[in-house]
């Protein structure tokens, strides 16, 4: 229990610092690698919690994909960031109501859930993990909705194709099969020139 | 239930999904060449999924997340059908201007996808992804032509806007599942019996205001305008009618299945959005000069007459949606394809200028835009009539009075521009000789015409007892 406690509070530490770290600091890049040690640590929290299928999500997904994709646009853009940050003392104090706003509700809510208690999980058949558990309402209940997402993710793969693939004539290409087909034959041409005369084609 | 009976019931659905992803794969393989191809086939899949619908059984699936009942049946042929014009005068429209690919008609297959799954909404989740499934697909068609500048900003205006929508439709039903506790619509509607809550009613109305986005009601109507007149005029045939008819019944479900114990509090956000939609399109519209533009404020306005049928809250003003959007929807297509008929010296023709002294020019052309501009005003005996007949009817019987006098009241200056097309087209100066009409827009054209006058009084006789049918789906008294 202990041990528990430490590690939750080593987390969450971690997860608060980094990303206070995300925001203030200089370097773009720098505040992009803080926002991945941010992702870490929340998945090390749903670890503590039990829930190892949202972690891993969180690693896959936040880490591999969308924190993969903000480095490149950092580093491929040429997006100023200083002058991003202009102003940031002069909406400091608008950011800084709206974010007392939101520790006030965060605060009454948990309130409120402490009060009144939280309603307890559905407790989980015995030696069944939380991934598989997922995987069985997935693929029977929420069967339908599954495959329609899947499909509105394949209208946006489309949209990506049509909209920006361009067939661009004359550019030389790499036929693989071609190159293997190769033999001496259609490779490689004898010729006798005369003496004095050169190779003409 | 066996899996077979399964997959009978959600028969349009699968045969759409399957049907859109082979001919991806078809398409991706054989390249541009293949579109008449692809177009051909998808076509087919469309009229085998809108006579699956026809034969499918009745009943829910996944613990009632997918509906499948005489409204959805009812609601699906005509989208399917719409979706099947949408794809032949796109592509043709895009092979004339050298532009054709194949993904045109996968693109619409998966919006009409996305149309059914909205019809076919129990629950607060497969309704999101239906809106978003349909939302997505018809943004990239209006950046279809990407090349085109107009084109791309009203695609991002539509996309960036539908987003914010989505978010807000979001917005609301977390809110509901909060305060419910479910995001079923039957189990919604349990966890409200006798008085819904404060919490539930602001989820309600966070609902109405994504749907009312979707629907293009003002006060969220901005992007309307913008839209119809930058994206393609087959694009904007396409999104201006099908997926419009999607939404209200989707609309009408959630509200009616979701909230029946609150009926007097979404009814008067209803009747508020109606009456704003209504005076917006009415009078916005006098000062359009683009006809584009000029229809997307009279869409706005005959959202208004369908969203005051849907205020009743009744069958019969169910039925009057029914017959109202059916018939409004052939007239929308019309009259984009005769805006996507005509064009003068290569490019389309959408000034109102443009089309001063047709009737000399192209006379069969200009009396089908008279016809189906008068229908669009609501003259009798054509279809505009008849439609705006129902929807009077059913309000004055359920004694929204009020509203059905402010309707017609706004259809006063409405009445103005529709008949200052039709005099810019018979009684202006010539403005030039125009191209050849392109023979497919203009045959769609025509056949509207046609149902809009003689047709449409032998249809009516068919289509009230279908659509009275479909509205008992509901349940209503």
């Amino acid at each position: 229990m202990d041990l528990l406690a430490l590690a939750f509070y080593v987390l969450s530490a971690i997860a608060v610092l980094s990303a206070l770290m995300v925001v203030s600091a200089r370097n773009p890049v720098h505040s992009v690698l803080f926002l991945i040690l941010t992702f870490f640590s929340s998945a090390g929290l749903f670890v503590l919690l039990g829930a190892e299928f949202l972690a891993m999500l969180l690693v896959v997904v936040y880490v591999g994909a969308v924190a993969v994709l903000f480095l490149f646009v950092v580093m491929m853009l040429d997006v100023d960031f200083s002058s991003l940050r202009q102003g940031f003392v002069r909406y400091l104090p608008f950011g800084a109501v709206v974010a007392l706003i939101l520790a006030i509700e965060m605060g009454l809510t948990a309130a409120a859930v402490a009060a009144r208690g939280a309603k307890p999980l559905a407790a989980a058949p015995a030696g069944v993990s939380n991934t598989e558990q997922i995987g069985r309402v997935l693929y029977t209940d929420y069967f339908y909705y599954f495959q329609a997402a899947g499909l509105v993710l394949l209208v946006a793969m489309i949209g990506a194709i049509v909209l920006t693939l361009r067939h661009k004539p004359g550019v030389k290409r790499q036929d693989i099969a071609a190159q293997t087909a190769r033999t001496e034959k259609s490779g490689m041409r004898v010729v006798t020139p005369a003496t004095g005369q050169g190779i003409v084609e | 239930m066996t899996p077979s009976h399964m997959l009978q019931i959600a028969g349009p659905e699968v045969i759409l999904a399957l049907g859109a992803l082979a001919l991806l794969v078809f398409g991706a393989f054989r390249g541009d060449r293949s579109t008449g191809l692809v177009s051909a086939l998808a076509g087919l899949v469309l009229l085998g999924a809108a006579a699956a619908a026809v034969a499918a059984p009745m009943g829910t699936l996944f613990h009632g997340a997918f509906v499948a009942d005489q409204a959805t049946a009812f609601a699906k042929v005509a989208m399917y059908l719409l979706s099947a014009v949408a794809i032949f005068l796109g592509e043709r429209w895009l092979s004339r201007l050298k532009s054709s690919r194949f993904e045109y008609p996968v693109l619409i297959l998966l919006s009409a996808l996305g149309m059914g799954i909205m019809v076919s909404a129990g629950d607060l989740i497969s309704l999101y992804i239906g809106v978003e499934l349909q939302s997505l697909a018809a943004y990239v068609l209006c950046a279809f032509r990407r090349d085109d500048g107009k084109a791309s900003e009203a695609a991002l205006k539509y996309f960036v806007l539908g987003s914010l929508a989505s978010g807000i439709l979001l917005y609301g039903a977390s809110l509901i599942y909060g305060f419910a506790g479910s995001t079923h619509f039957l189990e919604i509607a349990r966890a409200g019996h006798g008085a819904a809550g404060t919490g539930v009613i602001f989820g309600v109305v966070f609902l109405a205001c994504g749907l009312a986005f979707k629907v293009s009601a003002a006060p969220f109507h901005m992007w309307t305008p913008d839209v119809y007149e930058g994206a393609p005029t087959p694009v904007v045939a396409f999104i201006a009618a099908a997926p419009k008819l999607a939404a209200l019944l989707v609309f009408a479900r959630a509200l009616l299945q979701g909230f029946p114990d609150a009926v007097d509090q979404w009814s008067q956000v209803l009747v508020a959005i109606a009456a704003i939609s209504m005076a917006v399109g009415a009078l916005a519209g006098l000062v359009q000069r683009n006809l584009k533009r000029l229809l997307a404020y009279s869409s706005i306005l005959n959202i208004g007459y369908a969203l005051m049928a849907l205020s009743t809250g009744t069958a019969l003003g169910l039925q009057a949606m029914f017959v109202f959007m059916v018939l409004y929807m052939i007239d929308v297509t019309g009259f984009f394809s005769a805006l996507a008929a005509l064009s003068r010296d290569g490019r389309p023709m959408e000034k109102i200028e443009d089309f001063a002294g047709l009737s000399q020019e192209r006379p069969g052309l200009a009396i089908v835009i008279t016809v189906l501009s008068l229908s669009l005003l609501g003259l009798p005996p054509l279809s505009g009539f008849w439609a705006k007949f129902y929807v009077f009817k059913a309000a004055l019987a359920s004694g929204h009075w009020q509203i059905a006098v402010f309707g017609l009241v706004a259809s006063v200056p409405a009445a103005f521009y529709y008949l200052r097309i039709i005099k810019t087209m018979w009684f202006d100066p010539g403005a030039g000789r125009t191209d050849a009409p392109a023979p497919d827009a203009q045959a769609v054209a025509v056949a509207s015409a046609v149902w809009a006058l003689p047709l449409v009084l032998l249809g009516l006789a068919a289509l009230d007892p279908l659509a009275q049918t479909a509205a008992k789906a509901f349940g209503l008294q």
